[in-house]
């Protein structure tokens, strides 16, 4: 094996291989760069764009929104990382409601069904208005006023339903045999789910489930609308105040530095999942 | 083997079937079959595909409901819907064709969560059981692989031994090496015979004639929805009573 060297054939082949490769990366670069070039040239030709220049990437103004913009920031970004936990829980929670069969759930299914069905049904910024002032106007003792973490309770509930179906298309997954075998050994509906069932759908159900919350990443800019401060709201407060809309893009700018990492990892789970399934490990 | 038919008198049956019925819509698939299982007995169920043999053995493993007759186990009625499944389950082992190992988890977790779950044995004896079986069988290193890692016969070596894990009465086994390459066949039924050997009481679906007439000590044609006719080997394949019995074995001897 050590001494094989390749015949002068495979040699042509290889140097055509090569010669084939760099005409395919030369005309993929020089569409790129007149695609973009054209698309950048139509913007900063049209007639409008002085004007949109000086009210939307504005340096000076965005040098002077950021630290603010960024301080808002930081509330989305504890929105993001206290609803994540809480929305996974709920979700599971509720799917193992919907698929459980003893008698005795049989009310928590009722009212599994009809969580999913009514929250995914409702706008989540519609869900964050009613919590946000509907809550507080029931003047319940115990009960939190805080905008902060009422809208927290919206995020959760509209995205717990997503979620919760989410891991139910997971558990259906499975293939009845499973649960037939685990049957035959003995464990219970319970157990079956929780050893055997459940850790194989949450594998399968993991690249949608971190698209649903890259989505979840950028939906906390909807507790502006309930006034709280985050990147949106901060930047909206400056834009009205300075009559330059720089804050938004920065604020913009901030959401999407974030989105994309979590976009990465979704890709790269994915396909690990769909590698792991060919070498038949699911 | 064949003496073993002596130990009948006194032990009563491990597994008793009367008249089981099963249905599907407008299927019938068992209507009225009988089935005796003593200790230490060996039943092979031969007959057609579709002549209900898997569905038999779901039957008596209750993962299905049956629609009358009654099947005894170990002296107790357990077709009465009042009876506790999972108990009847606990001490019943099976085998499926498609293993159906728990992808997820190590061939020696496969083992030996239903053990531990189940059985309340501790962590460290269920481990040590595994192990020991892991290795009477050949497998004692892919203890800590994950079943896709294995060939065919060796899932279905794993599955064997996770059947046999909780020390059941009772062993059924559904046509266990037909999803099997045929140079696979022979390592599963040399673990098979050697149970057989042990004394552990089977209940197979099989095709594997040469199996059936080697180990079986009795050996059931199931024909239109009951056993239309049954006996020990030597007799069922040299000189079956029934023409529909001695059709099909012309067609798959």
């Amino acid at each position: 094996m050590t001494d094989w060297q390749p015949s002068a054939l495979q040699r042509e082949r290889l140097a055509a291989a090569r010669r084939l490769r760099a005409r395919s990366l030369l005309l993929a670069t020089s569409a790129t760069v007149v695609v973009f070039g054209v698309a950048l040239t139509l913007l900063v030709t049209s007639p409008g764009w002085p004007r949109v220049q000086e009210t939307f990437f504005d340096p000076e103004a965005a040098k002077d929104a950021f630290p603010e913009v960024l301080k808002g920031f930081w509330l989305n970004i504890r929105l993001f990382l206290i609803a994540e936990p809480l929305i996974l829980v709920l979700g599971l929670a509720v799917a193992l409601a919907r698929v459980s069969t003893t008698p005795v759930m049989a009310p928590v299914r009722i009212a599994a069904v009809a969580y999913t069905d009514l929250f995914r049904g409702l706008p989540t910024i519609l869900v964050i208005f009613l919590i946000c002032f509907g809550v507080p106007a029931l003047n319940l003792q115990g009960v939190t006023t805080s905008l902060f973490w009422l809208a927290l309770l919206g995020l959760v509930l509209s995205y717990g339903a997503y979620v919760a179906e989410v891991f139910r298309a997971g558990i259906e997954s499975v293939h009845p045999s499973q649960v037939a075998s685990a049957t035959a050994l003995g464990l219970s509906h319970a157990q079956a789910m929780r050893h055997v069932v459940v850790p194989q759908a949450v594998r399968r159900v993991l690249p949608p489930l971190l698209n649903d919350f890259v989505s979840l990443q950028k939906d906390t800019a909807l507790v502006a609308a309930v006034g709280l401060f985050d990147a949106l709201g901060t930047a909206s407060d400056t834009a009205n105040f300075t009559f330059n809309y720089t804050p938004y893009v920065v604020a913009a700018a901030l959401f999407v530095a974030l989105t994309i990492p979590l976009a990465r990892l979704t890709d790269w789970v994915g396909r690990r999942g769909r590698e792991r399934e060919r070498a038949g490990a699911l | 083997m064949k003496d073993r038919v002596k130990d009948r008198v006194n032990d009563g049956d491990v597994l008793r079937v009367e008249g089981l019925r099963k249905v599907y819509g407008d299927r019938v698939v068992l209507s009225g079959l009988d089935l005796q299982v003593a200790p230490h007995d060996v039943v092979c169920l031969i007959g057609a595909s579709g002549s209900g043999k898997s569905t038999l053995l779901r039957c008596i493993d209750l993962l299905e409901s049956t629609d009358d007759g009654t099947i005894w186990f170990q002296g107790e009625d357990v077709s009465d819907p009042r009876v506790d499944r999972r108990e009847v389950r606990k001490r019943i082992g099976v085998v499926f064709q498609a293993y159906n190992l728990f992808p997820h988890l190590t061939v020696l977790d496969n083992v030996t969560l239903a053990p531990v779950r189940v059985h309340g044995v501790s962590r460290t004896d269920a481990d040590e059981r595994a192990r020991s079986l892991l290795s009477q069988f050949g497998l004692a290193e892919h203890a800590g692989s994950h079943p896709d890692r294995l060939s065919g016969g060796q899932q279905q070596r794993v599955a064997v031994v996770r059947a046999l894990a909780t020390r059941p009465a009772l062993l059924l086994l559904d046509e266990v090496t037909a999803a099997l390459d045929p140079e696979l066949v022979g390592e599963v039924l040399d673990i098979l015979r050697r149970l057989a050997e042990e004394g552990t009481t089977m209940v197979l679906a099989t095709h594997e004639m040469g199996f059936a007439r080697d180990v079986a000590t009795q050996v059931c044609f199931l024909d239109g929805g009951r056993v239309l006719e049954k006996g020990p080997p030597a007799e069922m394949f040299t000189a079956p009573r029934e023409e529909r019995t001695r059709r099909f074995l012309r067609r798959v001897l």
